[in-house]
């Protein structure tokens, strides 16, 4: 069990150290001289070449690799070009948006998906398995952003409930800043929500045939008893294997969804960079969601050692 | 009276939930490419061509999906950026399934090392939406097609490595694949001729789920403005012209949405209709 944690760490650490590196070749070795990107056709010959010395353009790859990577693994991410700060301090700053609003959307998702899955599942071909059936396949087929724009549409300008954007920062108290996310996390848990309750229902179903099910209710547990206290505990290995794989969505569309309601979170943060040409920033912030992806999915591999006991032996992984 | 009895309704019923899905997916589908075809040729008026006095138009009062900011025809906008949303989503998916097969077929035929490298190589793309690596490429070559169509396709790229892998590894284990060896042909010649045809369906079934991704992907780069530059239209830039003007003309904001969700659920719907013709033991259950 030990070896087998040790073994998946050094896994993550090699797959990041891959990630860093891809990341910083492909910005390396794409066509375009980022100084010059950066500072736009009307910079003269000498600005250009003090911002080539100070982004280290002039010396050679494998060194300024080296240095890239040497300053993130001091937490030392550069100087950003349009705010003279820190990128470090700047992605910091803009987590205090987007982890928020990340964390309500997958909350909100699975409170959707988990009740309406298992009752479709339970009770199977009946009306709620028809209306989760419709809601998975218009769910996945809805951008979030328009999603975003259908309940601003709705909840601001129609009902007027919530603010259509903006955000009023942790210092105005948690409730303002929470009623600020809560519109676009429900459009970000939505389209999740509806992958999550075809996956839930699907588990729920292939555990429900199984003998220990079957043994519950012989003991003489209700229907309800067995497929929540035996059926939806087992049927959670695919559903947290997909809450993992859908985190990358999550990520592109945070991204999409803090535009559209105007959030000042890393999304935005990304975007903004892009229009500045601020490539430093850019890089940082995509290195960052990569991170953020990859080790969100190896803390879902080691759920399924919690999750499953059958899965903790050596066999199970290799 | 008549003879459509309990047992008829039943079986129409029936042959209704097994068709309906694919046949409504194929019917959205044809409709997409008819519609993107066709408005190579003609829309009811040209997609970019602007009439102030007719501007923010609400639907039937001009044109008949109304008009604009510019006053510019909603429809014929929706109708070009039908073409311009399938022809990348095609394009992206091609090249991200052609590169993907090939190197998912080599990693099961040769295994060890290699296959391990692919296999960590795909999570490490996989980490990277293609939101990001299109902004990292926008930067640098600027937004537009190949921008767009680039970053697409080498998101799907793991994806199709995996499940071509998975499936072809399954068929290496077969005795026809023995025999293919047992007869002297090299590894190179068994992917291509015993182990490709073999794993079509469900490489077949993932393109038209990932053509249906493809599309969301592309209407969220050009909401970002990294899609296809103005003035060619696209669903996505419709959407993000859209949010300044949600109050006095939500159709801006309602209907290229529609045009992608229902360009997606179409595919969505092929997908799951073809994998459940392919393999029925998964009917009912996914």
């Amino acid at each position: 069990m030990i070896i087998l944690m040790v073994r998946r760490f050094v896994g993550l650490l090699l797959t990041l150290l891959a990630v860093s590196t891809l990341i910083f070749l492909v910005m390396a070795l794409l066509p375009g001289d980022p100084a010059a990107i950066m500072l736009g056709t009307s910079a003269s010959a000498d600005t250009l070449a003090a911002l080539r010395q100070q982004l280290g353009l002039d010396q050679p790859l494998l060194l300024r690799y080296l240095q890239w990577l040497g300053g993130v693994l001091q937490g030392d991410l550069g100087q950003s070009h349009t705010y003279g700060v820190p990128v470090a301090g700047l992605i910091i700053e803009r987590l205090a948006v987007t982890l928020p609003l990340a964390a309500m959307a997958i909350l909100l998702s699975v409170l959707i998906a988990l009740p309406l899955g298992v009752t479709a599942a339970a009770k199977r071909n009946g009306l709620v398995d028809l209306a989760a059936t419709l809601f998975a396949q218009a769910g996945i087929a809805v951008p979030a952003f328009w999603m975003g724009l259908l309940l601003i549409l709705l909840f601001s300008m129609q009902l007027g409930w919530t603010p259509a954007g903006g955000f009023p920062g942790w210092r105005a108290g948690s409730f303002a800043a929470v009623h600020a996310l809560l519109l676009p996390a429900l459009a970000l848990a939505l389209p999740q929500a509806s992958v999550l309750t075809r996956v839930t229902r699907t588990a729920v179903l292939d555990v429900l045939d199984e003998d220990f099910v079957r043994a519950a209710r012989a003991k003489g547990l209700s229907r309800r008893a067995a497929l929540w206290r035996h059926a939806v505990p087992n049927a959670m290995v695919p559903v947290v294997t997909m809450l993992g794989l859908q985190f990358t969505f999550l990520v592109a569309g945070a991204v999409l969804i803090e535009n559209v309601f105007n959030l000042p979170g890393l999304g935005r943060l990304a975007y903004q960079a892009l229009s500045q040409r601020d490539i430093v920033v850019m890089q940082d912030v995509v290195l960052f969601f990569a991170a953020l992806v990859i080790v969100v999915n190896f803390l879902v591999d080691l759920s399924y050692l919690w999750l499953d006991p059958r899965l903790r032996s050596e066999k199970a992984f290799s | 009276m008549s003879g459509a009895g309990p047992a008829t309704r039943g079986a129409a019923g029936f042959r209704l939930r097994r068709h309906g899905p694919l046949a409504t997916g194929l019917t959205l589908i044809l409709l997409l490419a008819g519609v993107a075809l066709v408005s190579l040729v003609w829309t009811p008026f040209p997609p970019s061509k602007m009439q102030i006095m007719h501007k923010l138009k609400p639907p039937f009062e001009v044109g008949l999906l109304g008009t604009d900011q510019y006053g510019r025809d909603v429809l014929s906008m929706l109708m070009a950026g039908a073409w311009n949303s399938l022809s990348i989503a095609l394009f992206a998916v091609a090249l991200g399934a052609g590169i993907g097969v090939v190197i998912g077929l080599a990693a099961a035929a040769w295994r060890g090392v290699l296959e391990t490298v692919t296999m960590r190589g795909c999570d490490v793309i996989f980490a990277v939406p293609p939101i990001l690596s299109a902004m990292m490429l926008g930067a640098f070559i600027g937004p537009g097609r190949w921008t767009a169509i680039f970053a697409i396709a080498t998101f799907m790229v793991p994806v199709f490595t995996r499940i071509t892998v998975g499936a072809a590894r399954q068929v290496w284990t077969r005795d026809f694949i023995l025999a293919a060896r047992a007869a002297g042909k090299g590894a190179l010649l068994i992917s291509w001729q015993h182990v490709l045809p073999n794993i079509v369906g469900p490489i077949i079934v993932q393109v038209t789920i990932q053509l249906g991704l493809a599309i969301l992907t592309e209407a969220g780069l050009s909401f970002l403005g990294l899609g296809l530059p103005p003035p060619a239209p696209s669903w996505g830039r419709m959407l993000a012209e859209s949010q300044t003007f949600l109050r006095v003309a939500p159709w801006l904001a309602i209907l290229p949405g529609l045009a992608v969700a229902l360009s997606v659920l179409g595919f969505n719907l092929i997908g799951d209709g073809l994998r459940d013709r392919l393999d029925p033991r998964q009917r009912g259950h996914a």
